[in-house]
């Protein structure tokens, strides 16, 4: 070890790994994994997910939830910015995902296609 | 290759306190169970320090939700997975319970035995991977180095811990950074720093859990000293009964010095620092400073008379610093954030927080941080729990075997060095035996005696051979035999053990003896006087029980939980005990609703 | 240095920055009772018994190991101080035999002194006491582990003087002990059998085995010819034990004292001190000459011989084979002696009056067993004189007997240390160079050296007492790099003048009066050197031949043994 500058380089690429760690502020992703939503192929949605964030090296909370009532709709995605609506995402497929992450997570946009509902947080 | 984010981080208790209970085993059920389920890849394992919540072991806390389960077993594994991680749904039988409102709390932060607390010290404690050095470098750590060696000056360094009034949480409350200003003001080609992490008082574990949890922490803390006071090599002297606190700190040396954290021109500067574990045998009174330095040099752990202390003559002569393993994490802290954030914690003399290790009669034991001034009563009722199994308060004894019971009256006593001191007690490494009606306060006096009579190093004549002749006397009124003048001869003897033994040992053995002499005399009396003891803890002088014919309204209760049929009674007629078959267990007593029942 | 003033009991005092509070209550004249402090030891600070009041504090320190500050002020006798000393004396007593009638050490025990001298008439501490069992397997010392206070003074020496440990603490707490390594018996340890434990002892938990009553049965036995011979050291340490002052020499009053005990013959070592440094003189003379066995070291202290064969058997070849001057003595008693008084050998009994300890075990060596029948300390012979209720101190001058009776000045300074190099430089330089020796202006230290010239060459010889500082000579001829050619060894320090078997109390100041006592012989004798002691000229021409011929290497050479280090 160097310098400070040295260490406080190694401290942000480290940081990096314990940020599931940290929960306020940060956009999330929520997944409906009941039994209806891992029929439905919610799974391949997370992973989908997962290879998404770490492909854009995103800080990024993903969690779950369970079934929320709109079966027919599965599998679901909720996304939500930091001080914003909760837009539910339905009728997904993985090839959905990537464009999600990308306009609504990354731009900001929610993309009006996928959206099924909004939830005034 | 990029390395991959985890959705989720599952931090596993794997401090000793849980390793005891099976945290092993409940760590590899749910590494099967991830498997099973393809989850490996996102779902990351981080086996952590103590979380201070021993009670309750095994500790896992789920991120990003930070769900917090607790007493945990391998079978619990399939549902945690199958509910939590893949559904997201928090398994409510697994959540914590307050054991006073029933209530099932799922956040860490909200669980009352957290809430009070102020985990500064403690705060990468079951939050981190201990064995990852660059988990620590992430929170901060080796900040507070890097700032010291290229930013402030020794002398800056010293300024600032005793600015802060960092005093030494080992016991004595030294303060810390005039003890580093004498250590540098030595003059010397050599100088050491030394870290005692010889815990030896019964029930507390606060150095070990640290040296388990983060390492790291008191790596830095005794770089910072060792460039205060002008040493170029380090001892962590440790007890060699903490082997996963040696493991995880060899782990820690061995990676700070693959980063270039230990070894020669640290942070680009001229200080150079390397540090050695030394492995101690257990003996009580190595935690006495210039016994662990004649053990660190092989010879019989007896202390040296001081002076010379050992910032001028200590480790092979030479002027050395030695502070306890709690003071060091403190350490970082201060020069990372300054001595002004610090000292917004805590009263006027005491400074900062302070880990206290609860057992006893106390709802909730087990490992806690507080801000020094919070009140006793709020330590044992509001993080504590209050008393188990629904029993009256007595007393609670802080300092270990040197501290001094406190009584009810005490509870709104603020906890810092001095008022402690003022009524007979000490902070020492911050053991708090909580104990409750049950308890014979000349049999705890007696306990704590006798532990530091077998540990005294049996150098000085006081310790060694008054500490016999006190307990002697102790075994004598606990079984029964106590004599008129008992009490006095104890006086005496305590007074000359205080004021002339060797060490710190021997100068504060009296003080449990002295302490309860001073709030509980009176049962001093009744074991002497009236042959009785009070708790009905003391079982050679129990003589059975009677009833009370008046008060005995003939409910049978005592009767029905009587083991050998000792009562007898026809129903609404008052009962009467058969002495000869009273083995005075006291099952009745507790059991009778009309105070009906009394020692013989 | 700085200098450092303060007040004790109401009068000021100016001392060295660094003293301590006892030494500045000392410069005052001002005692202050002791048990655990030695002024020839570390510092231990363990008794507490030294406690005295700093008035401004309250505060009670051991005065042994506080060292002094500018202001204080310090109460040796307040209330507080007093108390607390008598508690902690009382301490020690409620956990001692107090058998005080039978035991070794009565009238010279610390304990029993200073309980007198601070009023204590009752002990108020009741309960345990320890019970030990006393190892008595000897050879030379006795430990009885009931009446140790714990003092430390005997592992003290027995590390830092000696260089040996071989007493250390063991246990904890109560059930502390001094012991040997793993408990074993005195006898089965590295222990170099010198004494000095026993000379500091404080109580008698470190005594010497006592061959009194075996002497006693000899002297009563008539079939027997009992001979005894006295230590050179003795003659100026003896007349403590009867009250006078260290140095005086009574060497008169000695031999008179002797015959009275019933002694048939009373002989001197110094005669056979003469005889060692004919036999070892010449044995340097030829491993000098030839280079061989350099640097050669003397072996007339069996302590030191013990502790070479111990821990540096390596080193064997380098120590003289001549015999010790008490085992030549008593070789010759029964052989030469015998003859010529035409007594058969084996009624012949032979006593050696020793300042040592370790002659004890000397005595009893595979090698060397049958030539001494007892030896007795310089405190042994002081009990019997006593037992006999002789008045020393009124007995007038008597000399020794014929034959082996005749003495040097050089046989007498083997008492003392540098007196082996001293002597025999004397014979061989005159042996060499035909003219005698310069003065070699030795003195007290630790390790001391010299050079000379001799047959056209520069000898070199180092002198050290004390087994540390004989093993820092030792480590130096082990890594080769020695630059003498003769190295003396004496175990204790001042040599044996400092013996392990002399009178208690003792102390550096007392050792060098000793040996002080000595040299004065030494200077007023009218023959000072060994190759003229006139019996000892006799003995080579009627019986021995030569010096390191056959007779004499039969009778008064030996061989040495290597020994664990444990």
């Amino acid at each position: 070890m160097k310098s400070l500058e040295e260490l406080r380089k190694l401290r942000e690429k480290a940081q990096k790994d314990i940020q599931a760690r940290k929960t306020s502020n940060k956009p999330k992703v929520i997944i409906g994994m009941g039994t209806c939503g891992i029929a439905a192929g919610a799974r391949e949605i997370l992973k989908a997910v997962m290879a998404e964030i770490n492909k854009r090296n995103l800080d990024v909370i993903v969690t779950q939830t369970g079934c929320i009532g709109m079966c027919e709709k599965e599998p679901l995605l909720d996304v939500q910015m930091p001080g914003k609506d909760r837009i539910t995402y339905g009728n997904l497929t993985t090839d959905d995902v990537s464009k999600i992450v990308v306009e609504h997570i990354v731009n900001g946009k929610v993309v009006e296609d996928l959206a099924v509902a909004k939830l005034e947080d | 290759m990029e390395q991959s984010i985890y959705r989720s981080h599952i931090l596993v208790c794997g401090g000793t306190g849980c390793v005891s209970s099976g945290c092993k085993q409940a760590q590899d059920a749910l590494k099967d169970e991830l498997a099973k389920h393809d989850l490996t890849s996102e779902i990351k394992i981080v086996e952590t320090g103590c979380h201070g919540f021993c009670e309750k072991g095994p500790i896992m806390i789920m991120y990003p939700e930070g769900v917090f389960y607790c007493e945990l077993t391998p079978e619990d594994m399939p549902e945690l997975v199958e509910e939590h991680i893949l559904k997201g749904r928090t398994v409510e039988r697994l959540l914590y319970t307050e054991p006073n409102s029933k209530k099932s709390i799922p956040s860490y932060e909200e669980i009352d035995f957290y809430k009070k607390q102020q985990r500064l010290v403690l705060g990468n404690c079951g939050h981190m991977d201990p064995e990852s050095i660059e988990e620590y470098i992430a929170t901060g750590g080796y900040e507070a180095i890097g700032k010291a060696l290229t930013e402030m000056t020794p002398e800056g360094v010293i300024e600032e811990v005793k600015d802060a009034g960092l005093r030494g949480r080992g016991g004595g409350g030294f303060p810390t950074g005039l003890k580093w200003q004498f250590a540098a003001g030595a003059k010397s080609d050599k100088k050491y720093v030394i870290c005692n992490a010889d815990e030896g008082d019964p029930g507390a574990f606060m150095d070990r859990s640290l040296l388990e949890g983060d390492p790291h922490r008191i790596i830095e803390g005794m770089m910072i000293g060792a460039y205060a006071t002008g040493a170029d090599e380090g001892y962590v002297y440790v007890r060699a009964e903490y082997p996963l606190a040696i493991e995880r700190l060899q782990k820690a040396l061995d990676d700070a010095r693959e980063y270039g954290l230990l070894g020669e021109n640290i942070f680009g500067t001229d200080f150079n620092f390397d540090l050695h574990i030394k492995a101690g045998a257990g003996a009580f009174v190595c935690g006495e400073e210039t016994a662990l330095m004649n053990s660190i040099e092989g010879k019989r752990g007896m202390p040296r008379p001081r002076p010379p202390f050992p910032a001028e003559q200590g480790l092979w002569g030479k002027p050395s610093n030695i502070n306890n393993v709690e003071s060091y994490a403190n350490v970082p802290n201060i020069i990372r954030d300054g001595a002004e954030a610090y000292k917004a914690i805590g009263t006027e003399g005491s400074k900062g927080t302070k880990v206290f290790a609860l057992t006893g009669k106390i709802n909730n034991t087990g490992l806690a941080e507080v801000p020094m001034g919070i009140t006793m009563k709020e330590i044992i009722y509001d993080i504590g729990g209050g008393i188990s199994d629904g029993n009256k308060f007595k007393a609670v004894q802080i300092g270990g075997p040197s501290g001094g019971c406190l009584p009810e009256e005490l509870l709104d006593l603020p906890v810092d060095y001095d008022s402690l001191i003022e009524v007979g007690a000490m902070m020492g490494s911050g053991g708090l035996v909580v104990m409750d009606d049950s308890t014979c306060m000349v049999d705890v006096a007696r306990f704590f005696l006798n532990f530091t009579q077998s540990e005294s190093c049996g150098k000085c004549t006081p310790c060694r051979e008054g500490t016999k002749r006190m307990l002697e006397i102790l075994n004598r009124i606990t079984s029964g035999e106590g004599k008129d003048g008992d009490i006095e001869m104890l006086e005496r003897l305590a007074e000359n053990i205080k004021s002339t033994s060797l060490c710190g040992l021997g100068q504060t053995a009296p003080n449990p003896v002295l302490s309860t002499l001073k709030y509980f005399r009176h049962e001093y009396e009744a074991h002497i006087y009236d042959e009785i003891c009070p708790a009905g803890a003391c079982e050679d002088m129990l003589k059975g029980y009677v009833i009370d014919e008046d008060a005995c309204i003939g409910c049978t209760a005592c009767a029905r939980v009587c083991p050998v049929d000792a009562i007898e009674g026809n129903v609404k007629e008052a009962h009467v005990i058969d002495l000869d078959k009273c083995i005075s267990c006291g099952a009745c007593v507790s059991k009778c609703k009309f105070d009906a029942i009394s020692q013989a | 240095m700085d200098t450092i003033t303060l007040t004790i009991d109401g009068q000021q005092v100016e001392v060295q920055q660094g003293a301590t509070l006892l030494e500045a209550a000392r410069e005052l004249g001002i005692e202050i009772p002791t048990l655990c402090y030695h002024p020839d030891l570390s510092l231990h600070g363990s008794c507490r018994v030294c406690v005295v009041e700093d008035v401004k504090s309250g505060r009670l320190l051991a005065s042994c190991v506080a060292p002094v500050n500018n202001g204080m002020e310090i109460s040796t006798n307040s209330s507080k101080a007093r108390v607390a000393r008598k508690t902690n004396v009382e301490l020690l007593l409620a956990n001692h035999p107090n058998d005080c009638l039978g035991c070794d050490r009565n009238g010279s025990c610390e304990l029993q002194d200073i309980t007198h001298d601070l009023g204590i008439t009752r002990v108020d501490f009741e309960g345990e006491k320890r019970d030990l069992p006393v190892d008595a397997s000897g050879p030379s010392l006795k430990r009885e582990p009931n009446k140790c206070i714990l003092c430390g003074r005997c592992v003290r020496v027995c590390e830092e003087v000696q260089g040996v440990s071989a007493l250390e603490f063991t246990e904890r707490g109560f059930n502390s002990i001094v012991s040997t390594g793993f408990d074993l018996p005195q006898s089965e340890v590295n222990c170099a059998n010198c004494g000095q434990c026993a000379t500091v002892c404080p109580t008698a938990a470190i005594t010497e085995i006592s061959e009194v009553d075996k002497v006693w049965a000899a002297l009563e036995d008539d079939t027997k010819h009992v001979v005894v011979q006295t230590a050179p050291s003795i003659q100026s340490s003896l007349g403590e034990e009867f009250g006078m002052e260290p140095g005086t020499v009574v060497t008169g009053q000695m031999a008179a004292a002797l015959r009275r005990l019933g002694f048939d013959k009373v002989f001197t070592t110094d005669f056979a001190a003469d005889l060692t440094i004919m036999e070892e003189g010449n044995e340097f003379i030829q491993r000098f000459k030839g280079e061989k066995n350099l640097p050669h070291i003397t072996s007339c202290c069996p302590g030191w011989v013990k502790f070479c064969e111990h821990n540096y058997p390596d080193l064997i070849s380098h120590l003289s084979s001549a015999k010790s001057p008490m085992s030549m003595f008593s070789a010759i008693s029964k052989s030469y002696y015998a003859e010529e008084s035409e007594i058969d050998a084996k009624d012949i009994y032979t006593v050696a009056i020793m300042p040592c300890t370790a002659k004890k075990f000397e005595k009893d060596r595979e090698e060397l067993v049958g030539d001494t029948d007892a030896v007795l300390t310089t405190r042994e012979l002081a009990r019997m004189i006593k037992e006999m209720g002789i008045k020393f101190e009124t007995l007038a001058d008597e000399k020794y007997d014929e034959m082996l009776g005749a003495h040097t000045g050089a046989g007498t300074i083997f008492g003392t240390t540098g007196g082996v190099t001293e002597a025999a430089l004397r014979t061989v330089k005159e042996e060499l160079d035909g003219e005698p020796l310069g003065r070699l202006g030795l003195g007290f230290e630790g390790i001391q050296e010299a050079s000379l010239e001799v047959a056209g060459q520069t000898v070199n010889v180092a002198i050290a007492n004390g087994l540390a500082n004989a093993s820092k000579l030792l480590d130096e001829v082990r890594a080769g790099n020695s630059k003498y050619h003769f190295i003396e060894v004496m175990a204790c320090p001042n040599g044996c003048v400092g013996g392990g078997g002399q009178p208690l109390p003792t102390s550096k100041e007392i050792k060098q009066k000793r040996a002080l006592g000595l040299r004065s012989i030494d200077e007023s004798d009218s023959i000072r050197k060994s190759h003229e002691n006139p019996m000892i000229k006799k003995l080579y021409d009627d019986y021995l031949g030569e010096p390191l011929g056959g007779h004499s290497h039969h009778l008064l050479h030996t061989k040495y043994q290597k020994r664990d280090r444990n």
